[in-house]
């Protein structure tokens, strides 16, 4: 195959994935909602519960995106170093972009900043948005796609604290984002949580933690330890689905760390809504693609 | 049985609904979020629909233009209401609007705009936004389009819009502000037990 029908090619892969990820919850995702939709037991909680059940169910039937708030477009790339299209890849995300954007449909959602226009394309300066990570030697490329809405992405925080305030300060700063605007997030979230040396760095570290898939650990058992206790105690707030009160408040934490500046540690906070539309694929040198995060994907 | 209120909304048909309560919407709702609030409120400009007795929708939808120019709703959940605080309180003093309809809880200000005007804010669950717009008959208009797909004024025909759950009454109770109170209660001796376990600088 020539590299110009190549690129044409995984274009279209591409599309087509970021549009399927607006219509169907990941798996993991999905099976964690069935798991505390079962905890619930107010009339609230269960109403909202069953509606978001014959959303998802009239979403995967009609086709359609199953939140109207489709996002900034991110992709989250880890790339060969020697995967045959990596100069391409930026190109082909933004016409993925474009593709997706018209056969979803996606709502428009890049308003070019200072003109203050909506672009009507989902694209602009900068965006869709690439975050990068080279893997040296390798020849395929996984590419996490991230559709966040305004919603979860308002809660969004970082700050840098004082060593002395320790990661109980860390855990404290974690509560009062839950508590202040977790609520109208969209619960139950996926709580991610960088802790690093500063605000961008933390703040990274994250929004790759809610690519994580539910229920996954830290290496490291201090920090896998802190993932189930911020958990377990968000979920004793009992904030509910909607923050109509209920039996959980999250699907879970997720935390990813740096080493850190010995006088510095900087905490972030990023929430995913419970319709959590994020996917995984993996293509290979030949363009061969596996789908890591939906079971039964097809294009 | 389900509780349908229908377009235009009289004062007596919310006086007897309370925060927690479950309604339908059928007739009128349109759209209307950030920029026709600004537009209304700071810019003096006029609303392009007459909202006296009316409902109005925090969202900004998917809409798909058929190939006879007419529209039709792909998809349409709630927007953060609380983004639109600052302007709630006189947007309903100025329109007459009855019902606000949302995501998430509104603030102080809101709430004494629905108490001195007998207006209510209600929560559609959010994300569900195919729920939502296979409840929407027919969009009727679309004013302001000049601001883009999201913030464009949809008039929507709605058959049994919901389920929408009262979060603000025509008391001025605000069933989310009255969660997050006791959310904030419960923090603090669960923080005290995390924090023992974390003190991971030694």
């Amino acid at each position: 195959m020539d590299k110009a029908a190549a690129v044409v090619d995984l274009t279209n892969v591409m599309s087509k994935f970021t549009s399927y990820i607006g219509k169907r919850l990941p798996t993991d995702v999905t099976e964690k909602l069935g798991e505390l939709r079962e905890q619930e037991v107010n009339f609230l909680a269960k109403e909202v519960y069953e509606s978001m059940r014959q959303n998802q169910e009239a979403a995967d039937k009609l086709d359609r995106p199953s939140c109207q708030d489709t996002g900034v477009i991110q992709y989250f790339l880890q790339a060969g170093s020697n995967f045959p299209l990596l100069g391409e890849l930026e190109g082909i995300l933004e016409g993925a972009t474009l593709g997706a954007t018209k056969e979803g449909p996606l709502r428009h959602n890049a308003v070019e900043t200072f003109v203050e226009k909506n672009t009507g394309t989902n694209t602009g300066s900068k965006i869709p948005w690439l975050d990068w990570e080279i893997v040296p030697g390798s020849d395929s490329v996984t590419i996490d796609v991230y559709m966040a809405g305004g919603g979860c992405t308002l809660p969004g925080a970082a700050k840098v604290l004082m060593p002395g305030q320790g990661y109980e300060g860390v855990a404290e700063f974690v509560f009062d984002v839950i508590t202040s605007r977790g609520v109208n997030a969209c619960p139950p979230l996926l709580v991610g949580v960088g802790v690093s040396t500063s605000a961008e760095t933390a703040a990274r570290l994250s929004k790759k933690a809610i690519l994580r898939t539910v229920g996954s650990r830290h290496p490291n058992d201090n920090a896998a330890l802190m993932e189930e206790l911020l958990t377990e105690g968000l979920n004793e707030l009992g904030l509910g689905p909607q923050g109509l009160t209920g039996n959980n408040s999250v699907m879970g934490v997720n935390i990813e760390s740096s080493a850190r500046h010995p006088s510095t540690i900087g905490v972030a906070v990023s929430t995913g809504c419970w319709a959590h539309r994020r996917g995984k694929i993996r293509i290979n040198a030949d363009l061969s693609y596996e789908v890591i995060s939906h079971k039964g994907f097809k294009l | 049985m389900k509780k349908i209120l229908t377009t235009p909304i009289k004062d007596e048909d919310l006086e007897s609904l309370n925060i927690g309560d479950v309604v339908y919407l059928s007739g009128t709702l349109v759209t209307c979020r950030d920029v026709a609030h600004r537009r209304l409120i700071e810019l003096g400009r006029e609303l392009p629909v007459n909202l006296e007795g009316g409902a109005i929708f925090h969202a900004g939808p998917i809409v798909r233009q058929k190939e006879n120019g007419e529209y039709e709703m792909v998809s349409i959940g709630p927007t953060t209401s609380m983004r639109m605080e600052k302007f709630e309180k006189e947007f309903i003093q100025r329109t007459g609007v009855k019902l606000i309809v949302g995501k998430g809880g509104m603030g102080p200000e809101t709430q004494e705009g629905c108490k001195e005007n007998k207006a209510v804010h209600a929560i559609f669950p959010g994300g569900c936004a195919v729920l939502a717009a296979t409840q929407v008959e027919k969009i009727e208009a679309a004013e302001w389009t000049d601001l883009g797909m999201p913030e464009t004024l949809w008039v929507n025909r709605v058959k049994e819009f919901g389920p929408l759950i009262i979060s603000i009454d025509t008391k001025g109770k605000n069933l989310i502000e009255e969660n997050k109170a006791v959310f904030n209660e419960k923090k603090k001796p669960i923080l005290e037990r995390i924090n023992q376990q974390v003190r991971f600088i030694k």
